[in-house]
């Protein structure tokens, strides 16, 4: 059936594009009026008769932000936080989940079952001890006490444990005839051609760091030691009872647009890795 | 020599504990089969202490990592839950059961079970039904279906706190993009901040749309593996559209809407929080389970004994959603 043949076009078009098209909108539109309100000055936003397109496009929103937040050390603080919590719990989930398959110990199975039981323990739940420990420890205000936590990683063990049982043994005879020890077989076989799936599992994983709001909320009081999101909370509740939608627009966009780059990017990882077990 | 044995016969429970024993090395048997079974034994004994030392050193962190910051958090909530104690004082009263006791009858902790309620009825049932249209008209061969699914399913990855944000904006009675158009219509904007049935509709509507495009990816991936020859099979019987939905499509998708059904559920109660925690910071009438237990200790009433109380209600009732979900998922590869 040829979608745009005559006797088609008609329904390829009310059926099929006209609800794209609307679903689109109401996807795209409020993401792009986060952006261009950005630009906007002042009185553009206050405005009854607003306007979709900036008139008068400025950055001074931005530098607002700047104002009101540490805004360089904020951005970096996350991107520190991102970089070496992903990288941590990539690793450490590369080497449990080839644990788990590879090295044979008696009850790697009851193991693996209670590394599943704590993907199902939502933050909510372990924040108040997990709070009492890192202020214990003295990493109240301090990137590490927002890191440490959230290092065990359930969910990249379970999905990079499915691929692994998925590998062949025939992948790994050469080696074990080279007398080859695990070290070797997972440094020089079973990571490089589990790449796509490690793949996965860091980006979903750098894109959950970048967002994590809860517990870098309780753990964090003083705003040089902020992560993103954090500081665009204290940015809201500075700004929201002025109203300055403009200032707040461009927070929203710093936080926003380098994961959607990321997203538009890389999507086919990170859609698989989100639906990994509603999707085949 | 009775460990030695023991040891051979895998089925042993003694195989086990033997291997902590150190070789039987003065056995004066001398009888060779022993000594091959000993060598032998000795040999599996090395291979499984080495492959503990392996063990320990590949899954050791992480493992060590999930006791000290999930499961201890755990237990030593089941603990706090049985304290009347305030976040920060040193002084905490034993008080048994009565944190539970007062989640569940108090007028607050009911308030609390009826907003969860609402909200995760609204969330799962909007973001499943839109997900589901949106899934279907994606199915349809149309180029250019590859881009709209990446971009209905965007908004899932981004931030909770800066949707949240664009959101605020769009909502605000006066300035808002909602109120503009409400007002073309000659509508008056609802007042979402200041009345509390509103204020909850709103966080559902932000949360569906935040949702919705991973709904619509799941449902997809479903109607694909539907073997095309059923629905051609149907038309040519003269089945309306309709009817091949209703009669075809959704019953080969009831483990797809099953399994959707269950992690919304799941989600909706615990993946909201930054939604509600930016678009209605004190939680008036937007108080689901998740937010309550934050409210309760980090908010303004420092309850820590009660919050913990709430936590521990939410894990069992998070483990109880999926252990029917797994039982399910086992009747199915059964029958199959």
């Amino acid at each position: 059936m040829k979608a745009f043949a005559p006797r088609n076009l008609a329904d390829t078009m009310l059926a099929g594009y006209l609800p794209i098209l609307l679903a689109l909108l109401i996807i795209v539109l409020p993401l792009a009026w986060m952006v261009l309100s950005s630009f906007k000055p002042p009185g553009e936003i206050l405005t009854l008769n607003p306007t979709l397109l900036p008139q008068d496009p400025t950055l001074s929103n931005y530098a607002a932000v700047g104002d009101r937040v540490p805004l360089l050390t904020v951005l970096r603080n996350s991107v520190v936080v991102t970089v070496i919590g992903a990288t941590i719990k990539v690793v450490l989930a590369v080497t449990t989940a080839y644990a788990l398959v590879f090295i044979k110990v008696p009850g790697a199975n009851i193991i693996f079952l209670g590394i599943l039981v704590a993907l199902m323990v939502p933050p909510e739940v372990s924040m108040l001890p997990n709070y009492l420990t890192i202020t214990a420890l003295g990493g109240r205000n301090t990137l590490w006490g927002i890191i440490l936590p959230g290092l065990g990683t359930a969910f990249g063990t379970f999905l990079l444990r499915q691929h692994f049982k998925a590998l062949p043994n025939e992948l790994f005879e050469a080696a074990e005839l080279d007398g080859a020890g695990h070290g070797r077989k997972l440094v020089q076989i079973a990571a490089p051609v589990s790449l796509p799936a490690i793949a996965t599992v860091a980006l979903v994983t750098i894109v959950s760091e970048w967002n994590n709001f809860l517990w870098p909320l309780i753990i964090i009081d003083s705003p040089d030691k902020m992560t993103l999101p954090v500081g665009l909370n204290l940015l809201q509740s500075i700004e929201s009872q002025t109203g300055s939608y403009g200032i707040l627009m461009a927070g929203a966009v710093l936080v926003i647009v380098p994961v959607l780059v990321i997203f538009a990017a890389l999507q086919r990882y990170i859609v698989a890795g989100l639906t990994q077990g509603a999707v085949k | 020599m009775t460990t030695l044995q023991g040891a051979d016969d895998p089925a042993s429970p003694r195989a086990v504990t033997s291997s902590s024993v150190s070789g039987g090395a003065g056995d004066p048997s001398g009888d060779p089969g022993g000594d091959r079974a000993r060598a032998r034994k000795q040999a599996h004994r090395r291979r499984m202490s080495k492959n503990w030392s392996l063990f320990v050193l590949f899954a050791g962190p992480n493992i060590l990592l999930i006791l000290a910051f999930i499961y201890f958090p755990l237990v030593s909530n089941m603990y706090y839950s049985t304290l009347d104690w305030r976040l920060g004082s040193p002084r905490a009263t034993p008080v048994g059961l009565d944190n539970y006791v007062r989640f569940f009858t108090s007028d607050s902790g009911l308030e609390v079970w009826r907003v969860t309620g609402i909200f995760t009825g609204g969330a799962v049932i909007g973001s499943m039904v839109l997900g589901m249209l949106i899934a279907l008209v994606l199915n349809k061969k149309l180029p250019g279906r590859t881009a709209a699914r990446t971009a209905v399913f965007a908004p899932y990855v981004l931030s909770g706190v800066g949707v949240a944000m664009v959101w605020n904006f769009i909502f605000d009675p006066t300035r808002g993009a909602l109120s503009h158009i409400l007002g073309f219509f000659g509508v008056a904007s609802p007042q979402w901040y200041l009345n509390e049935d509103w204020a909850l509709v709103m966080v559902i509507i932000v949360y569906v749309w935040k949702n919705l495009g991973f709904c619509a990816v799941v449902f997809l991936a479903g109607l694909q593996a539907i073997p095309q020859d059923l629905i051609e099979a149907a038309t040519l019987d003269r089945a309306g559209a309709m009817r091949r939905f209703f009669s075809i499509v959704l019953p080969l998708l009831t483990p797809t809407v099953f399994f959707l059904l269950v992690t919304n559920i799941i989600f909706s109660m615990t993946n909201a929080f930054d939604i509600l925690r930016i678009m209605t910071p004190t939680g008036h009438g937007t108080n689901t389970i998740i937010f309550e237990i934050y409210l309760q200790s980090f908010g303004a009433y420092q309850r820590a004994g009660y919050s913990a109380a709430i936590a521990v209600v939410l894990f069992f009732t998070l483990f109880l959603i999926t252990a029917v979900q797994l039982r399910y998922v086992e009747r199915k590869v059964h029958y199959q």
